[in-house]
């Protein structure tokens, strides 16, 4: 049920708003082509609609599938407006609901049809674009159809449909809320309302019945699905009476009727003759946009030509109708695209964003009109029919996605943060865009102008024992020189208009070729090819999107603001490009192109055959390439220092070995279905023949295997993005081929099983493989059918068998530079914003691009180089032509050495440094007014500086003797030398790096924190002392006790008295004796009555109480 | 032609102390201006002082080319027997007139060909006659014209010397100074790079190794020139105008540059300016050995993050 469920509310959304879209084109009379072509296209291809060649195929699919959605067909759309529904229908409708018929009702009608409908909207549509008259034809009848008989029967029927569906996608969304992705569900009654929408569409119905909804054959529809649980669902909810619902199933009926029989035939051969030319046309996939886009305009213009607002109309919150709708659509599309049930998720996001930037009617027109019309013709409630109901969607689903959108790369996020439709719908949502464009530290470059690299000249591989004759060794020399030349004049002349590859050099090429197979050297050949393709082809292609790279750099300096103002100011310099959509059929951009036309025109079956074998070779060799992970996951948080070095330099060799596995896939495919491609899709008893055929020669690569064992081995982060090049190059047979529809059944699996339940995968991991996939599964190639049919469980269990714990797929990987290179479509959410920023001003029809004059700069003059990038590209150059086995020693020795280096000064030196840190600190606080922040920042950059010392000598005492030891003893000194001293670089750059990014942050900082947080408490402790001293128990220990006091005193007085004193007055004695007494009694009431914590007290007393007793013995002596 | 070595030999000596790049409006009014003249000492003064801002060496090098073109672009007519035959019956018949006459000189001189080839084509017709037979060997040929005293007409053989001996363009003397003035260049550079501690390949070194292009040298630690990457030079003692560069990036340069990276051509005595312009796809020139000299730094003190 969730198949068929999916693909419905897709449809159902595109056709919601493909009068917005359409609109939008016609309102502003000066908005041009531009927006209009876009809006066109993403219209046809969401359609269904052949013209766009790139997703043609898919759309009409769609569209047969969920034929269902009556109203998608654009006609439907249009009559909508025109006659939007009133107040009444709806009552009309709850009347409907209530009514005890549905099932019933239901039953009748169902087998035919989705059939039905489906031949009559097949027809409307293609008709429609192509010739306008008969589409208004289409149109009428269509019209009056609706307003039939049929209608009043059919709509109960839908009716129980879709409040089954409801209930059943209340349970989904509660589920995923569960997960916790999903925002919590709005209550019940709201909910059947817009499922009732929804699903009202008998069409869901029939394409439950028939699987491959998305087939053209239209498929008679089994029964069974409706009555399923629906009604005791449907009742058990406290319904609200929606409003708007009833109207469906009425244009639903509508629908069915209009559909008649006899066309049926004409639109399946129409449609076939449309897909065969798209498929033709997929190498040029802009070609034929133009010409269909035009007359669809025209048909729509007339309904928005009637009210020509120059502005368009411009989206307020307020004037958002249904919203409580509109929420629940928006959470149950979020539903389908976080669980992966959409086809393709950035397809929907692209979608998501022409819904914000749609140019609808004025508002004002669209409510009168629909006021006026509503009784008429009540067909569906038009969510989506106007901008404001558009843009809230869009922002609540983007909302709803936003992790998704927040990995857009910042331009995009940019732009995003401030388009002022963002803004005024969801100030938060702008914030948090806003907010990860900050956090977007990820920089999506073009890349440097790339130096044509040869391939070097091995005499290990290349010289002349490496050939059987001399013969051969000649001819190869002379054939590399000769294929550098083709490229060069490649390069130099492909993009003339007129020049064209097999007329240029199609003759010398197979000349070239036929020589090479004279002397028996292809293998040779194949190799030079394959490592000069690498060479140039690996990076992002920076020849195709070389004027696209700066556009980026603009938008990112200038925001989307003054952008447009730039924009329209360099109208003149501009060329309409129009936007290619997220899902662009597979190209060969850049020199690939070359390479792909080299291989297409030398059709040389020895040169195919040894690239095949190696290219395989090359490719599993690459599968199996391990890419470590930090060492202890657990201890993340303490070895991030250490584990984020060598993680980094992992993640630049994983996206390199994915790229160039990518390219090789890719070019693996080309050669392997090149010898059964064919122009058209052949027809069926072709098909069979071939399929008997082909499926007895074993493949040339057994994908499913590789599949399989990379998911059990957890490496499908590497595996699958390269099937799905290699995939994507598939002949129309191909796909049905028991071998591949397994193969492509495996990623489809993958897709729903392992990425749409997220978990363990990283989530850039992810990302990439819902967008290499969903990609896929967008493309002509593959089978319409498939996605919705299959049955995800299949083999999940086998799947699920996952044998080891720890793979790549767990590892972080991926990051926003590999994600955009892979793949460059996702560019196009820019290019669709700042197109909107660019607004109605462009009249080319298409998003502005720039002609190149800015990127002279980039390339520009060699010295503005910086001396560090010479230096760099002098040490590559320096590996260039030694023996692949230096680099690859010195690339072990740097990292050895550095990693231990790490080691060592997280074991010794920090420890080291911290104690010294410590006694610095120590010593500083003891002067006065010490600004303790301020000691130690300045500590801990002498700690910094001290350790970058440590770790250079490490280094430069350790690197060069390793390295020498490891290269061959023959090895030239200069190239020892050179080899030494980049090795110390490495070396010293990766634990210097690991130091500046720990010592200042975690490590060195932590453990130099604790030993700070030590200092200072012991610190405070002893300054406290002196406050504290004297109280309590303990100050007894320092003042001597008052007995002993008085024992001295009885002592020096008894010494006084009797050797000075008791001379003086001997009669007197007794006096003083007395006098003692009275003290030791004062004395002893004073212990009694005070107590033993006030001594401080009665010790004063007491010394009070002597000197007094003194002083009076002095008067008693002297007198 | 003791001149020309000596100018040749001066010029490596003060080299680089006029500007020799020369654009490519100006190298066509030289190459207008040589247009009438003869290999001749006595030219190659005219050219000098019409063009006093350009060093002799570079002077002599366009002219000697140019004058090769123009060679070769009248080579049909002059190479048809019957007027082989009349240029002999010529030499001949003066010969008896006034043997002591520069007799092949002027008559070079007139017919605007090459002394050097001139007698050439003398001795050929003369060795037919003597032998009526097909045509003496090539090898016999070559070592009349370069040890004249092997010529049994002794007459002849004095005229045929002074040809050799005063044309600056053609002939065996001029060959091997040619080829010295290479050596010397060659030599020149790998001095200039033992100089600057730069270590490297040559190319016998590189043949041992069975490379099956070799540049003069090939850097062993690659350097940059100018911004750009240096992996290999090539040395040429001439100057580089359009022929000849484009004949040599085809036969030579572009092959260096498919096996080992961009690199280096020095023309010692100069070229067409604007004939730079592959510097992006790995072919610099210069016209002398480059003073700019960038190399990779040694110890990691750069590293510094």
């Amino acid at each position: 049920i969730k198949e068929e469920f999916v693909p419905f509310l897709l449809n159902f959304l595109r056709d919601q708003s493909s009068q917005t879209l359409t609109h939008g084109p016609t309102t502003p009379a000066k908005t041009p082509s531009t927006s209009r072509s876009v809006r066109t296209q993403d219209f046809s291809d969401r359609r269904g609609n052949k013209s766009t060649p790139i997703q043609t195929s898919r759309s009409a699919s769609r569209v047969q599938l969920f034929s269902p959605a009556p109203s998608v067909s654009p006609v439907s759309g249009r009559g909508e407006q025109e006659t939007p529904f009133t107040g009444s229908h709806c009552l009309s409708g709850v009347s409907a609901l209530s009514s005890p018929s549905f099932s019933s009702a239901w039953s009748p009608a169902p087998r035919n049809t989705p059939s039905e409908r489906r031949s009559a909207q097949r027809p409307s549509l293609g008709d429609f674009m192509t010739s306008p008259p008969e589409a208004q034809q289409h149109r009428g009848r269509r019209r009056s159809g609706g307003f039939g008989g049929c209608a009043s029967g059919r709509q109960t029927g839908p009716r129980g449909a879709v409040s089954e569906e409801g209930v059943r996608w209340d349970g989904g969304g509660r589920r995923s809320r569960g997960v916790g992705r999903i925002e919590p569900v709005s209550p019940p009654t709201q909910v059947q309302l817009n499922f009732n929408n929804l699903e009202d569409f008998p069409p869901v119905g029939a394409a439950q019945a028939t699987k491959p909804s998305r087939r053209i054959n239209p498929t008679p529809v089994s029964a069974e699905r409706p009555n399923s649980k629906p009604k005791s669902c449907f009742i058990s909810t406290p319904l609200s009476l929606p409003a708007s619902p009833p109207a469906i199933p009425e244009s639903a009926g509508a629908k069915l009727t209009a559909g008649s029989p006899h066309s049926l035939q004409e639109e399946r051969e129409l449609l076939r003759k449309e897909r065969s030319k798209l498929a033709q046309q997929t190498s040029s996939p802009l070609k034929t946009t133009p010409v269909i886009c035009t007359p669809t305009k025209t048909v729509h213009r007339q309904g928005s030509k009637v009210t020509p607002d120059p502005q368009s109309p411009c989206p307020d919150p307020n004037k958002v109708t249904q919203k409580s709708e509109l929420d629940l659509l928006a959470e149950l599309y979020c539903t389908c695209i976080s669980e992966n049930l959409v086809p393709c998720v950035f397809l929907e996001l692209f979608f998501v964003l022409q819904l914000l930037t749609s140019h609808g009617v004025s508002v004002s027109e669209s409510g009168e009109e629909a006021i006026s019309f509503c009784e008429d013709n009540v067909l569906e409630k038009a969510y989506l029919g106007n901008v404001h109901n558009c843009v809230y969607f869009s922002v609540r689903v983007l909302e709803n996605q936003f992790e998704l959108v927040s990995h857009l790369d910042k331009c995009t996020l940019r732009l995003l943060s401030e388009n002022e439709r963002v803004g005024t719908f969801s100030s938060s949502l702008k914030d948090h865009l806003a907010q990860a464009q900050e956090n977007c530290t990820a920089k999506v470059l073009p890349s440097p102008p790339m130096f044509v690299h040869s391939v070097p000249f091995q005499p290990a591989t290349d010289n002349r024992s490496n050939f059987s004759s001399d013969r051969a060794f000649h001819t190869f020399k002379k054939q590399r020189d000769v294929f550098y030349g083709f490229l060069r004049e490649w390069e130099d002349s492909h993009k003339e208009p007129g020049w064209d590859f097999e007329a240029a050099l199609g003759s010398r090429v197979r000349m070239m070729v036929s020589q090479l197979t004279a002397a028996g050297s292809h293998s040779h050949f194949a190799r030079l090819f394959q490592k000069q393709l690498i060479q140039m082809c690996k990076g992002p292609c920076v020849l195709g999107s070389s004027s696209d790279a700066p556009d980026a750099d603009l938008l990112g300096m200038l925001g989307a603001d003054s952008l447009g103002r730039l924009k329209r100011l360099q109208q003149r310099l501009v060329q309409p490009q129009g936007l290619i959509g997220p899902c662009p059929p597979p190209s060969f951009p850049g020199h690939q192109e070359f390479f792909k036309c080299f291989l297409q025109t030398a059709s040389c079956c020895q040169l195919n055959q040894h690239l095949k074998d190696g290219l395989c070779q090359q490719l599993l060799k690459l599968d199996e390439v391990s890419i470590l992970g930090p060492d202890a996951s657990p201890a993340r948080g303490e070895e991030t220092g250490d584990g984020d070095m060598e993680q980094q330099d992992e993640k630049q060799r994983f996206s390199s070995v994915l790229l160039t596995a990518r390219l090789l896939a890719k070019f693996l495919g080309f050669i392997s279905f090149l010898p059964y491609q064919t122009s058209e899709l052949p027809s069926r008893d072709i098909q069979d023949t071939a399929i008997t055929l082909r499926s007895k020669s074993s493949p040339v690569l057994d994908v499913c295997a590789v599949l399989r064992s990379s998911v059990h081995r957890r490496r499908t982060i590497l595996t699958v993005p390269w099937i799905v090049e290699f995939l994507s190059m598939l002949d129309h047979i191909g796909p049905l081929l028991p071998f591949y529809r397994t193969a492509l059944c495996l990623l489809l699996q993958i897709y729903k099983m392992l990425l749409g339940r997220g978990g363990e995968l990283c989530y850039m991991n992810q990302l990439l493989m819902v967008a290499v996939l969903g990609w896929l599964f967008q493309i002509p190639i593959f089978p319409e059918d498939l996605f919705f049919s299959t049955d995800p469980k299949e083999e999940v269990k086998e799947l699920e068998n996952i044998t080891s714990s720890q793979g790549l797929d767990t590892l972080p990987l991926v990051d926003q530079q590999l994600l955009y290179t892979c793949c460059p479509y996702l560019g196009e959410f820019r290019k669709l914003l700042a197109a909107f920023v660019a607004g109605s001003t462009s009249k080319s029809g298409g998003l502005i691009r720039k002609i190149t004059p800015t990127s002279a700069e980039l390339r520009g003059p060699s010295t503005s180089r910086s001396q560090q990038k010479l230096q760099v590209d002098l040490e590559q150059a320096f590996f260039h032509n030694q023996p692949p086995s230096l680099r690859r020693t010195v690339e072990f020795v740097a990292e050895r050495v550095g990693s231990n280096c790490v080691k060592h000064i997280k074991a010794t030196l920090v420890l080291e440094l911290v104690k010294g840190g410590e006694k610095t600190l120590r010593d500083s606080l003891g002067l006065e007014g010490v600004n303790t922040a301020k000691l130690n920042d300045s500590i801990c950059a002498q700690l910094c500086d001290a350790g970058m010392q440590a770790l250079e000598t490490a280094t430069s005492e350790n690197a060069p003797g390793a390295v020498r030891v490891l290269l061959p003893l023959e090895t030239s000194p200069s190239v020892l030398t050179t080899a030494e001293s980049i090795t110390t670089r490495l070396a010293t750059e990766k634990a210097c790096s690991w130091l500046s990014a720990n010592i200042t942050s975690t490590l060195l900082k932590r453990e130099w924190k604790s030993a700070f947080g030590r200092v200072m408490k012991s610190v405070p402790s002893s300054v406290s002392l002196d406050a504290e001293e004297g109280e309590g128990s303990n100050c007894t220990h320092k003042v001597p006790l008052g007995s002993e006091v008085m024992i001295e005193i009885k002592v020096i007085i008894a010494n006084w008295v009797s050797e000075k004193l008791y001379k003086l007055v001997k009669t007197d004695s007794l006096k003083t004796g007395g006098l003692l007494m009275v003290i030791y009694t004062k004395y002893n009431l004073m212990l009694r009555n005070e107590k033993s914590t006030k001594l401080l007290k009665g010790n004063t007393q007491f010394t009070q109480l002597l000197s007094e007793t003194i002083s009076y013995q002095k008067c008693f002596i002297v007198n | 032609m003791m001149d020309s070595v000596s100018s040749s030999s001066a010029t490596v000596a003060d080299k680089s102390v006029k500007r020799m790049q020369i654009c490519r409006a100006e190298y066509r009014v030289i190459g207008r201006f040589v247009e009438q003249l003869r290999p001749t000492r006595q030219c190659m003064k005219t050219l000098q002082t019409q063009f006093p801002h350009l060093p002799p060496s570079t002077l002599l090098s366009i002219f000697s080319q140019e004058y090769q073109k123009r060679m070769k672009r009248s080579m049909a007519r002059h190479h048809a027997p019957d007027v082989i035959k009349e240029y002999y019956q010529r030499y001949r018949s003066e010969a008896k007139t006034r043997p002591a006459a520069p007799l092949l000189l002027e008559l070079a001189n007139q017919v605007d060909l090459s002394p050097a080839l001139l007698a050439r084509l003398i001795v050929e017709c003369f060795l037919e006659e003597r032998q009526a037979s097909v045509g003496a060997s090539r090898h016999v040929l070559n070592n009349m014209l370069r040890e004249p005293y092997l010529i049994p007409d002794l007459l002849l053989a004095k005229h045929v010397e002074q040809c050799t001996v005063n044309d600056c363009c053609y002939g065996p003397l001029v060959d091997c100074i040619k080829h010295a003035i290479g050596l010397e260049h060659e030599d020149l550079l790998r001095d200039k790079l033992r100089e600057t501690h730069l270590s490297f390949l040559d190319e016998n070194q590189l043949r041992a190794k069975g490379y099956d292009k070799t540049p003069d040298i090939i850097l062993e630690v690659p350097i940059a020139v100018d911004g750009h990457i240096v992996h290999w030079i090539e040395s040429k003692a001439s100057f580089g105008d359009d022929h000849s560069h484009h004949t040599y990036l085809n036969e030579q340069f572009w092959s260096y540059c498919n096996r080992f990276g961009p690199g280096l051509v020095i023309y010692w005595y100069g070229f067409v300016s604007e004939l730079d312009c592959q510097r992006d796809r790995g072919i610099l020139l210069r016209d002398g050995f480059p003073l700019d000299i960038v190399t990779l730094c040694q110890g990691p003190a750069r590293g510094r993050v």
